[in-house]
């Protein structure tokens, strides 16, 4: 069994028996993707919201909700998978340091995770699972076999969704 | 934008240095709070990919203990001040006695932890200021025990819109009997590094 590991800003897709896996997970949404027909997996480790956002020309595809959804669900596809079978799991988004939630900088979990639910809405795609907010890390891995996506966090141990 | 080929040896120097007394002046403070010698490395000047920066204190998943405050002003970036769970328990037990372990830390604890980090932060960044003669003007700190990766990537969001690469400048301190370890970080949000290396004389002309 072969553990694909998904970096800040980075995305990949999965076979069983594979398992796909991001750690430290703050204010950046962990999306996860997967065809329970084909047993096709995806993840995106998402950092900002926007693309807009982006100062240079040179673009992360993987870093913004609105470009790195899009380009996930195109890996999938081509990797076999159906959008229509498709389901989307999410977690992340916290606020690590919650008072300082007036900057708009430091709100930036929540927002990932509004730009995330809109991009998945945008393709059709309908989130079953949601482990987002609150002030706390997360580390998630989620197995191409079945779908499951496993959350740890350092406090409230490991759950599964 | 992102752009870091401009930076020349010099331009290192200049930033070792910054992290040299900022941290020196804090390692000063942390000395004279637990009455001990503190020792500090040589800074480490790094331009790293964002998902190596929480290798930097033990990889992402690492539960650590960290002050942050973000720096407005003329050269706005964030600062990270950050112990092991050890480090925490051992200084908090050297300067107010109590000795328990992070998980059942309250209130008290917690504030202790939070006024060290704040009067060690504000040290290093006054003496920045100092030797700049810029504005700095630090946020009131939060404090944050968690995984590394989570904390850090904080630090790094206003530079995600620029560029896939953070400047940190990363102090280690240790006390003797390695007792007490931890690190300072300070990552300066893209625009603010022309404005450092200008308020120094330094010459650099590129965009950061």
């Amino acid at each position: 069994m072969e553990i694909i590991k998904i970096g800040m800003a980075d995305l990949g897709v999965a076979k069983p028996p594979s398992k796909l896996r991001t750690t430290g997970l703050g204010s950046c949404v962990g999306v996860v993707l997967y065809d329970h027909i084909h047993k096709i997996a995806g993840m995106a480790h998402v950092m900002l919201p926007e693309s807009s956002l982006a100062k240079s020309g040179e673009l992360t595809i993987g870093k913004y909700a609105d470009t790195a959804i899009p380009h996930l669900i195109q890996l999938m596809v081509k990797a076999g998978a159906e959008t229509r079978h498709t389901v989307a799991k999410l977690a992340g988004g916290a606020q690590m340091f919650a008072f300082l939630g007036n900057n708009d900088t430091m709100r930036i979990g929540p927002r990932n995770v509004e730009a995330c639910k809109l991009a998945l809405k945008d393709a059709h795609i309908k989130i079953v699972a949601e482990d987002t907010g609150g002030n706390c890390g997360r580390t998630i891995e989620l197995d191409a076999t079945n779908g499951i996506l496993q959350i740890r966090t350092v406090n409230q141990g490991v759950k599964e969704v | 934008m992102g752009d870091f080929t401009k930076f020349g040896d010099f331009q290192f120097d200049v930033l070792r240095e910054i992290g040299n007394i900022g941290a020196g002046h804090a390692a000063t403070a942390l000395s004279m709070l637990i009455q001990k010698e503190i020792d500090m490395k040589v800074p480490q000047v790094k331009i790293i990919p964002f998902d190596e920066v929480a290798d930097c204190v033990g990889g992402a998943e690492t539960v650590v203990v960290t002050v942050f405050l973000r720096v407005e002003g003329d050269c706005p970036g964030n600062m990270f001040f950050i112990l092991d769970l050890d480090s925490a328990k051992h200084l908090l037990e050297q300067i107010t006695g109590i000795n328990k372990d992070v998980y059942e830390w309250e209130e008290l604890e917690i504030s202790a932890l939070h006024e060290i980090g704040n009067i060690l932060t504000g040290s290093y960044l006054s003496s920045l200021a100092d030797f700049t003669q810029l504005n700095l003007q630090p946020s009131v700190p939060a404090l944050a025990v968690d995984m590394a990766g989570a904390i850090l990537s904080y630090g790094l969001i206003a530079l995600g819109q620029a560029g896939d690469f953070a400047l940190t400048i990363d102090t280690a301190f240790f006390e003797g009997n390695d007792q007490v370890k931890g690190n300072f970080f300070l990552i300066p949000d893209p625009e603010s590094l022309p404005i450092l290396f200008r308020s120094l004389g330094v010459p650099f002309d590129g965009d950061y």
